[in-house]
C-alpha cells in the first residue's frame, strides 16, 4: 500500500491505495465521494470524468498514484453553496438527464467546456460531448443545457 | 474489470526508464497515457509486474524542426497535434489526422509514442509513421538504437521493442512545399477505432505526381505502404480517374485482411479502395 494526498475540491485527503486501484475507485471508496461513477472501466462510457488539475480525465484510465498531490474535482464540488450551479439547473430546466447514471461525468465534462472560456459552436459542442455516453438516450437535451450556458456566458460560437 | 497487482515506478528520466526496463525485463511494462494500456490491464489481458510511469519525465513532450525531419516527443499527447505550429504540408495534414483519434479527453492523455509502442493495427500514428517511414529512437541502457517503421510493426499490438527498450523519440521527415498529403478513416462511431484509414501522399512537380507514398491501416495486422497504388500515381497527372485506378490496386493487391465481427475481408478491401481515394482526393483539396 502507498499512502497518497488528493486534493479533492480543495480538501485534502489521505489516502492509502494499492498502485493498482483506479483514481475513481479510490474517490468513491477511499474518499467517500460516490457521486463520480464507474460504468464500463475502459475508457468507452466517460461516466467516470473528473477533473484533474482541471483537465476531463477518464477516472478508470488513471491510477490513483498517479494523481498523488494534484488538484480533483467532483461532482460534489460544483454546487454552490448547497444551490445548484448555472450547468447543474441548466441541466434541471432541459431535462437533461433521466436515470442520472452519466450525469457526473456529462457535469464534468460540460465544466470543462465553460471554464475554458472559448467559443463553441454547436458542432464543436457535439463533437466534444459525445466523449461520453447517455444510455437514456437524452443527448439532445444535454447539449440544449450545455448551450444554454455557454450562450448566457457569451460563448456562443457566433465568432468561432 | 480491476488490473491485477503490480509495483509501481516513477521514472524521473529515459536513463532511469531504461535502468527500470533492464531490471525487470519482460514483467515491466512503460506507463504513458494509459489510454490504450489501462483498458488492456482492465481486462487482464495484460498483468505487468513493474509498471513503470514515464509520465514525469521532463522535455519529453515536442514538435521540433531539425532540418529535414520533424522530431517528435514520445509523450507529446494526441491533442497537441490538433494545433501543431508547424509551416507546410506536414503541418496541415496532423490536425486532420489527431481529429480522429479517439475522444478529446482521450486525446488529452494519449501520447504518440505510446500509440506507436502499442501498435494497434487501427492506430492513425502508426499508419502516419509507416507511410513516411518514420524513424523510431529507442533507448536502452547499452544506448540508443533507430527503427525503421517497416521493421518496427511486427504484427497486431508487437513491435521490434525490446523488453529493455522504451521508445523516446520520432523522427519524421518535414515534407517541403511541394508535397500534398491527405488522410481518410472509416468508423463506424464517432471515436471509434478505426475499420480501415489510409494517408496519401504525394509529390508534384509541374502537374505530374513525382513521388507518392500510399499508406493504409486497420485493414490488416500491421499498417503498409501500397506499392502498387505508389507505381499506379507515379508519372501521372492526379485526376480524379488516376487516383481511382490506384485505389483499386491498392484493394486488389492485399492479401492478409484481417476480419472481426465489425468487417469482413471483402468489405475491408471495399473500405481500402474507397479511403485510399478519398485520402487522395483530401490530399488535393486540403494538402
Amino acid at each position: 500500500m502507498t499512502r497518497i494526498q488528493l486534493n479533492v475540491n480543495e480538501t485534502i485527503h489521505d489516502v492509502e491505495v494499492e498502485p493498482r486501484h483506479s483514481l475513481v475507485d479510490t474517490l468513491r471508496e477511499g474518499c467517500g465521494l460516490t457521486g463520480s461513477h464507474i460504468g464500463c472501466e475502459h475508457g468507452v462510457c466517460g461516466a467516470c470524468t473528473v477533473l484533474v488539475d482541471d483537465q476531463p480525465v477518464r477516472g478508470c484510465l488513471m491510477f490513483a498514484v498517479q494523481a498523488d498531490g494534484k488538484d480533483i474535482r467532483t461532482v460534489e464540488g460544483l454546487d454552490d453553496d448547497g444551490a445548484f450551479n448555472a450547468l447543474q439547473q441548466a441541466f434541471h430546466e432541459h431535462h437533461a438527464l433521466q436515470c442520472g447514471f452519466c450525469t457526473p461525468g456529462m457535469l464534468m465534462l460540460a465544466t470543462w467546456i465553460v471554464e475554458r472560456g472559448l467559443p463553441v459552436d454547436d458542432n464543436e459542442l457535439r463533437e466534444i460531448m459525445a466523449s461520453n455516453l447517455c444510455r437514456c438516450t437524452g443527448y439532445r437535451n444535454i447539449l440544449r443545457a450545455v448551450r444554454a450556458v455557454l450562450d448566457a456566458s457569451g460563448q456562443d460560437g457566433a465568432g468561432a | 474489470m480491476k488490473p491485477a497487482s503490480f509495483e509501481y515506478v516513477t521514472a524521473e528520466s529515459w536513463d532511469a526508464a531504461a535502468a527500470s526496463l533492464a531490471e525487470h525485463g519482460d514483467d515491466a511494462l512503460i506507463l504513458a497515457g494509459g489510454q490504450s494500456l489501462v483498458p488492456v490491464m482492465n481486462f487482464r489481458l495484460a498483468q505487468p509486474a513493474v509498471l513503470v510511469d514515464v509520465n514525469v519525465i521532463p522535455d519529453s513532450a515536442y514538435l521540433q524542426i531539425d532540418g529535414d525531419s520533424l522530431r517528435i516527443g514520445a509523450l507529446t499527447r494526441h491533442v497537441r497535434f490538433e494545433a501543431p505550429g508547424i509551416d507546410g504540408p506536414l503541418g496541415r495534414l496532423l490536425p486532420r489526422i489527431a481529429h480522429h483519434i479517439a475522444h478529446l479527453p482521450i486525446r488529452m492523455r494519449g501520447t504518440f509514442g505510446g500509440s506507436l509502442a502499442h501498435a494497434d493495427p487501427a492506430s492513425e500514428w502508426c499508419t502516419l509513421a509507416r507511410t513516411l517511414d518514420a524513424v523510431m529512437i529507442a533507448q536502452s541502457v547499452t544506448g540508443e538504437r533507430r527503427i525503421a517503421a517497416a521493421d518496427f510493426f511486427h504484427s497486431a499490438l508487437a513491435t521490434d521493442l525490446a523488453d529493455d527498450e522504451v521508445l523516446r523519440e520520432v523522427e519524421l521527415p518535414a515534407l517541403g512545399p511541394d508535397w500534398r498529403c491527405g488522410f481518410a478513416e472509416f468508423n463506424r462511431r464517432a471515436g471509434d477505432f478505426a475499420i480501415v484509414q489510409s494517408v496519401a501522399v504525394i509529390e508534384l512537380h509541374e502537374g505530374q505526381i513525382v513521388s507518392a507514398r500510399i499508406g493504409v491501416g486497420g485493414a490488416t495486422e500491421t499498417p503498409q505502404r501500397s506499392g502498387a497504388a505508389e507505381k499506379a500515381l507515379l508519372g501521372g497527372a492526379p485526376t480524379s480517374e488516376l487516383f481511382a485506378e490506384a485505389a483499386g490496386a491498392a484493394a486488389d493487391a492485399i492479401e492478409d485482411f484481417l476480419t472481426d465481427q465489425q468487417a469482413n475481408a471483402d468489405l475491408r478491401r471495399d473500405l481500402v479502395r474507397v479511403m485510399v481515394l478519398r485520402a487522395l482526393e483530401d490530399a488535393v483539396s486540403a494538402g
